[in-house]
């Protein structure tokens, strides 16, 4: 609890775009039930975050993708990662004259976007999807060319099913596409697909579900091809806590489980380790306690999946070393 | 020919009272003008003789001047210095090649800025080749031949096409141009104009093509409105001699009136190569951002100006950043280099014929 008395606490963070709707929701709900905080938060992208939180020019950051090992020994505030929330990544297509939702292997995903499959009637799609006549004309591969967190989850699981994505592209969060054209944001992929006709993209579940467009299943580790969604997303989360690492920062994608919806991500806050403003540590750690009790329950609401138990209670232990 | 050739008789004829017609008359202050002045003094004159001596402020007043055209200078000197230091990274580890190579690989941090300067350049080169026409055809019929109910219309509606934020083109461009280029304007030009190698591939609607020709759209209102500007400061004397003449409208438009404001229209084609070197966002929706170097129009294509805009948000790690900051280093080049050519071109043009304004 704060000291009575205390002056107003002003938190300023700023990083990912993704998370931004439910963190903007549970920064309003918190300052109301606390009067003497308020938070601020920017939503500069989830590399912004991270550079303005190692040089501690705000009192935390936020990232879809954990910091790489040399981010983190070259930051001058060394930070933990608290996982937050989830979200996932979805295939949408748009072939005129197919209306079923298509079923998608990871390793077919990558040879879209390695310029490998060309054509929507190869036999490796057709393979994946009996009984649905699949047109001969060319694929358009359409992908995100802003630097995005929903591009690194992508990536990353195309990194972890196909070596050839490995050697000849890797993860970031923009990479150099072998083929295809790149549009800003999930809208741009989102409208290009749309009107493009035997177009390929990958945009974030929310906002296909927000703006009602149809994707594709994906096949996950065990086999099953899924469909995404927030209990898909948060199975693959369980499934991976029981390897969860001290400091969370894990990868989720292509997880085992068959429940499992294979391109989900976490999204972290980064929370400075020893804050110069032990006051403002105090209020943090009180904000991330709140988020468990309170603010997960919020979150399907807003179609991100909240963390499964037995992340939570890890979180709640780790809050206890913000100081 | 010969309307040229009646030009100058018609001139030097007229010019033939004033012995030296092309220095104007230079202002030489007298040296001493309040003793020279005579008895009733003019309301100005009275003022300044009450004034102080105006040495001072006349002094001061050229100092604050000349600070204000260095400030100009200082700009250029410090946003060059600031791009040069924030890409010191970049410099070391590529140095000037940084330019001319290909790469663009953020997960390997392997860097170069040549599609990115290949894509600015095609697609402002290509949107200028379609607006200067029009942009001219626009002004001359404004203010050679235009009815008088039309006129008001048009030039509202070409200032208000200048007004429109390029948000706003961009999102016309997807939703519009693009599955016009796609089904329509695509195919027609591969069927007519495939042999020159220029159409070729698959076309997706989108890619060098699409953003030239809404750069074109976009530079088009800047560089009529001011050519019909400078159109219309020819004065009429030059056109009332030259039909006088028995030229003929085409002529005299020729002869009297694009002749004599061609400086003025090479600086208005400049001002739109300008916005379309630097247009970021509407090229970014159409043109595909993705950094290759095709010779087919069809072909995706990324500009400078685009990647940084996709890119830097998102940019982790010092290289890939210190990159991106060198890829405005190119822009800054690219313009400069770009507005000294065409500087070069007017001075080639107009050197030994200067032009006749009056």
């Amino acid at each position: 609890m704060l000291a009575a008395g205390a002056s107003a606490q002003n938190l300023n963070g700023a990083g990912a775009t993704f998370p931004y709707p439910i963190y903007s929701k549970w920064f309003t709900e918190y300052s109301a039930a606390h009067s003497n905080v308020k938070i601020n938060y920017q939503s500069i992208g989830s590399g912004g975050g991270i550079r303005q939180v190692t040089e501690g020019t705000v009192d935390f950051g936020a990232s879809d993708g954990p910091m790489s090992d040399e981010q983190i020994a070259g930051a001058k505030v060394k930070v933990m990662h608290i996982p937050t929330v989830l979200g996932a990544v979805v295939p949408v297509y748009n072939i005129p004259g197919v209306n079923k939702e298509l079923n998608f292997s990871g390793d077919v995903i990558a040879d879209i976007y390695l310029g490998k499959i060309t054509k929507w009637n190869d036999a490796r799609i057709a393979k994946d999807n009996p009984g649905v006549s699949l047109p001969g004309n060319a694929i358009l591969p359409v992908y995100r060319s802003d630097g995005s967190g929903t591009t690194y989850i992508f990536t990353d699981y195309l990194s972890k099913v196909s070596s050839d994505w490995t050697s000849k592209v890797g993860k970031n969060t923009s990479v150099k596409w072998p083929t295809g054209i790149g549009q800003k944001g999930n809208e741009g992929v989102a409208g290009m697909v749309r009107q493009s006709p035997y177009s390929f993209g990958y945009v974030e579940l929310i906002y296909a579900v927000q703006n009602k467009m149809s994707y594709g299943l994906v096949k996950n580790a065990a086999g099953k091809f899924v469909k995404a969604s927030t209990a898909g997303v948060t199975a693959a989360a369980a499934a991976a806590a029981k390897s969860m690492p001290a400091d969370y920062r894990v990868s989720i994608t292509n997880a085992a489980g068959a429940e499992s919806y294979p391109i989900s991500s976490f999204t972290w806050l980064l929370i400075p380790t020893h804050s110069t403003d032990p006051a403002k540590a105090k209020v943090l750690a009180d904000f991330l306690g709140w988020m468990l009790d309170h603010g997960e329950a919020e979150a399907s609401g807003l179609t991100y999946a909240p963390l499964p138990k037995p992340v939570q209670d890890m979180v709640r232990k780790s809050i206890a070393n913000v100081k | 020919m010969s309307s040229p050739r009646m030009t100058t008789e018609n001139e030097s004829g007229s010019g033939l009272p004033n012995i030296v017609p092309a220095p104007p008359a230079k202002f030489v202050s007298d040296p001493n003008p309040v003793s020279s002045a005579p008895a009733a003094p003019s309301m100005i004159r009275e003022y300044l003789n009450n004034c102080d001596s105006g040495a001072m402020a006349d002094k001061s007043f050229a100092a604050v001047m000349l600070l204000c055209a260095c400030s100009i200078f200082a700009i250029v000197a410090f946003i060059f210095g600031i791009l040069v230091v924030h890409s010191h990274l970049s410099l070391a580890q590529f140095g000037w090649k940084f330019f001319a190579r290909s790469a663009w690989d953020p997960v390997s941090g392997d860097f170069g800025a040549f599609p990115f300067i290949y894509g600015t350049l095609a697609t402002s080169l290509l949107a200028l080749v379609m607006a200067v026409p029009l942009a001219l055809g626009v002004a001359i019929f404004l203010t050679e031949l235009c009815p008088q109910v039309l006129r008001a219309p048009i030039s509202f509606l070409t200032e208000l096409l200048a007004a429109i934020p390029s948000v706003v083109y961009g999102l016309w461009a997807v939703f519009v141009l693009v599955p016009i280029m796609r089904d329509t304007l695509g195919p027609f030009l591969y069927k007519f104009f495939g042999w020159t190698g220029l159409f070729e591939g698959a076309n997706f609607g989108v890619g060098l093509l699409t953003a030239s020709i809404i750069l074109a759209i976009m530079i088009l209102p800047i560089i009529s409105s001011l050519t019909r500007d400078i159109m219309t400061a020819v004065p009429n004397s030059q056109r009332e001699a030259v039909l006088a003449l028995g030229a003929t409208r085409w002529e005299m438009i020729r002869v009297g009136v694009l002749r004599n404001s061609r400086i003025g229209i090479v600086g208005a084609i400049m001002l739109g190569l300008g916005r379309a070197l630097g247009e970021t966002m509407a090229v970014t929706m159409v043109i595909g951002n993705h950094p290759e170097i095709s010779k087919s129009l069809f072909a995706p294509g990324y500009t400078l100006a685009s990647v940084i805009a996709n890119e830097f948000s998102e940019a982790t790690g010092d290289l890939y950043l210190s990159a991106l900051i060198e890829i405005g280093l190119a822009l800054f080049l690219v313009t400069i280099i770009v507005n000294a050519i065409a500087r070069l071109m007017v001075w080639a043009v107009t050197r030994g014929a200067p032009a006749r304004v009056h």
